[in-house]
């Protein structure tokens, strides 16, 4: 059935006062970092071209996508096989996993950042100081998040049956996990990896507090000098989480259409 | 055993199995042998520690005490994955990311067999179900019958050296889990292989067993052919659980007892003195009597037979089964007198 056409006009003033509200801010960004400097008139994509010449931004950037997919890489490797086991093995302690999970929400960033300088000064001692180390932070910082991904997922499949038969099949607890239960939960893994990608560009606390040049550390510097080039950044970032989270609707969708998450 | 079964299987050995959960004893001291191809069903209530039993055999959990061997080879420590058994879930298992074919061949793709040699015998055992057509099909794409029985193939597609069926029929509705039944002992003949069916449905495991283990409160109370457990359950338990029983005062003499009047045999291990028989309702007739002592209550049509449950004087429910030609004749209220066949009974105190 149509909806009546008040309804319609509502809806579409509704929809447009909600895209204005979003795009405004970002075409406003996108204005500013295409300016020429001074009052002269046109456009310029020096600002733009800046995150690919400048040294220190582009390896900020580097950084910052090789700590998301570190920090992507440790937490489905260290959490789908604890959840998965403690499902099945030890559900009596599914509580306390939860709530040490979660525990991270309710610490603020800095109280945890100045808990953990004194191990920070450790870890750089012994791996080096490359940014790559806020790995082991930025695991526990999206530990909240993906675990309420991955749990929800869990949820929703039969683990201890599957489990049981593929290992009556002759399955090894490995084989177990990579290929049954995590084709399964795709859905919350993929939700999970977004989600903590998303945190991980947009982290500042952290990186900043224990001194590592990360996209967020270097784009606040930049901004202090060079604020087009610092607006060129964040839009680019906003840009590029925004195709990842579209990459990854599909992708889901994709494997919905095949049968595998159902 | 029935003749047709091909005697290609191992024997399985469980020996004075326990397992405890802490105050609760799941199983106490179960001991079962089963011979190579034969199909042997556990049965009982609930909590009675039968699919504990099964879990233990299959190594998805850990006795107490007591061994498991197959074939005779101790497996009471080998892990799950290594034990080469097949076994089908009660809830739906298949792996609900691949096709059917992926489902039936995975256990041999854990084997290592390469993947001409997976994809021909997986699709004989779809054909040896009857679905081979739905070889590239999705678990959510296929009814529970048919899950299940792609759940049976892939538990066969290993050519394991025992079958293991927990409860498989139980999410079926009734005439699926007939054929389904039937179906399962069909390709357990053609297989030859030795099979432990777990179940809490009386009919299903007097339909399909070779011999029918009923368990309770964690111990084996009898292991008989589906016919003897009937016909002469060991135990009082046995006696009311398989089967409907009419418990009738009775007196034991010399191994004789009265029994509403008539003298009946009594089963090894029948109370002496004052008891109570467990007669089978087919072994009681009604006698339409207009001075009879007892009156017929209820006349409950069950198609070719039928139940009618008459009232003695001094209260006694008395169940018979009767041929529904002979049952409808009877409208409740009617006198009748009731005779008891010269069957064998069990005598309770």
């Amino acid at each position: 059935m149509t909806p009546p056409r008040g309804f319609r006009v509502f809806r579409a003033v509704l929809l447009l006062a909600f895209a204005a509200y979003f795009f405004v801010p970002l075409l406003a960004m996108f204005d500013f970092s295409t300016q020429v400097r001074g009052s002269a008139p046109g456009r310029t994509w020096d600002n733009w071209t800046f995150m690919f010449t400048d040294e220190d931004l582009r390896s900020s950037i580097v950084a910052s996508l090789l700590l998301a997919l570190f920090t992507v890489v440790l937490m489905v490797a260290l959490l789908v096989p604890t959840m998965v086991w403690v499902r099945l093995r030890v559900p009596r302690v599914s509580r306390l996993i939860e709530f040490l999970c979660l525990l991270p929400l309710t610490i603020p960033a800095l109280v945890i950042v100045v808990g953990i300088t004194n191990v920070y000064s450790w870890v750089t001692y012994v791996l080096g100081d490359s940014p790559l180390v806020l790995t082991f932070a930025y695991v526990v910082l999206v530990l909240p998040y993906s675990y309420r991904a991955i749990d929800a997922s869990l949820s929703a499949i039969d683990v201890a049956t599957l489990s049981e038969a593929a290992r009556s099949l002759g399955a090894s607890w490995f084989t177990v996990i990579v290929r049954i239960v995590l084709p399964n939960i795709t859905g919350g893994v993929l939700g999970a990896a977004f989600i903590s990608v998303a945190l991980v560009l947009g982290e500042y606390v952290f990186a900043s507090l224990l001194h590592f040049d990360t996209l967020p550390v270097a784009m606040a510097a930049l901004y202090k000098n060079n604020g087009p080039a610092a607006m060129a950044a964040a839009l680019a970032s906003m840009i590029l989480v925004a195709l990842f989270l579209i990459g990854l609707t599909f992708l889901s969708r994709d494997r919905h259409k095949l049968g595998a998450s159902s | 055993m029935t003749e047709q079964t091909v005697d290609r299987g191992l024997a399985v050995e469980l020996s004075d199995l326990t397992r405890v959960y802490g105050d609760v004893k799941a199983l106490d001291g179960l001991t079962l042998h089963i011979v190579p191809g034969e199909l042997v069903a556990l049965l009982g209530p609930s909590g009675c520690g039968k699919t504990t039993a099964l879990r233990i055999l299959a190594g998805l959990d850990h006795a107490t005490s007591g061994t498991v061997s197959v074939g005779g080879k101790d497996l009471t420590k080998v892990p799950a994955s290594k034990r080469d058994m097949g076994m089908v879930f009660q809830a739906y298992s298949l792996f609900p990311h691949m096709t059917v074919i992926d489902n039936v061949a995975f256990g041999l793709k854990m084997r290592g067999r390469d993947g001409a040699a997976r994809r021909t015998r997986a699709g004989d055992m779809l054909d040896l179900v009857g679905l081979g057509e739905h070889a590239d099909r999705y678990a959510h794409q296929l009814s529970g019958g048919q899950q299940q029985r792609v759940a049976l193939a892939r538990a066969l597609a290993i050519e394991p050296s025992v079958l293991l069926l927990d409860e498989p029929l139980s999410a079926l509705d009734a005439k699926v889990r007939v054929q389904l039944r039937d179906e399962i002992r069909r390709v357990q003949i053609e297989v030859g292989t030795t099979t432990l069916f777990v179940t809490h449905d009386q009919e299903e495991a007097l339909a399909v067993a070779d011999r029918v283990g009923v368990m309770n409160a964690g111990r084996l109370e009898q292991l008989a052919p589906p016919a003897e457990l009937y016909s002469a359950p060991a135990s009082r338990f046995v006696g009311e659980f398989v089967g409907l029983s009419n418990r009738l005062p009775a007196e034991v003499r010399d191994g004789v007892a009265a029994v509403m009047g008539r003298e009946v045999p009594v089963l090894p291990g029948s109370a002496t003195g004052s008891g109570h028989a467990l007669v089978r309702p087919e072994s009681v007739s009604v006698v339409a009597d207009p001075a009879g002592p007892a009156t017929v209550t209820t006349v409950m049509f069950l198609g070719p037979l039928s139940r009618v449950t008459c009232t003695l004087a001094d209260g006694t429910l008395v169940v018979a089964q009767l041929a529904s030609s002979d049952a409808l004749r009877l409208q409740p209220g009617d006198a009748v007198r009731l005779e008891v066949a010269p069957a064998p009974v069990l005598v309770v105190a």
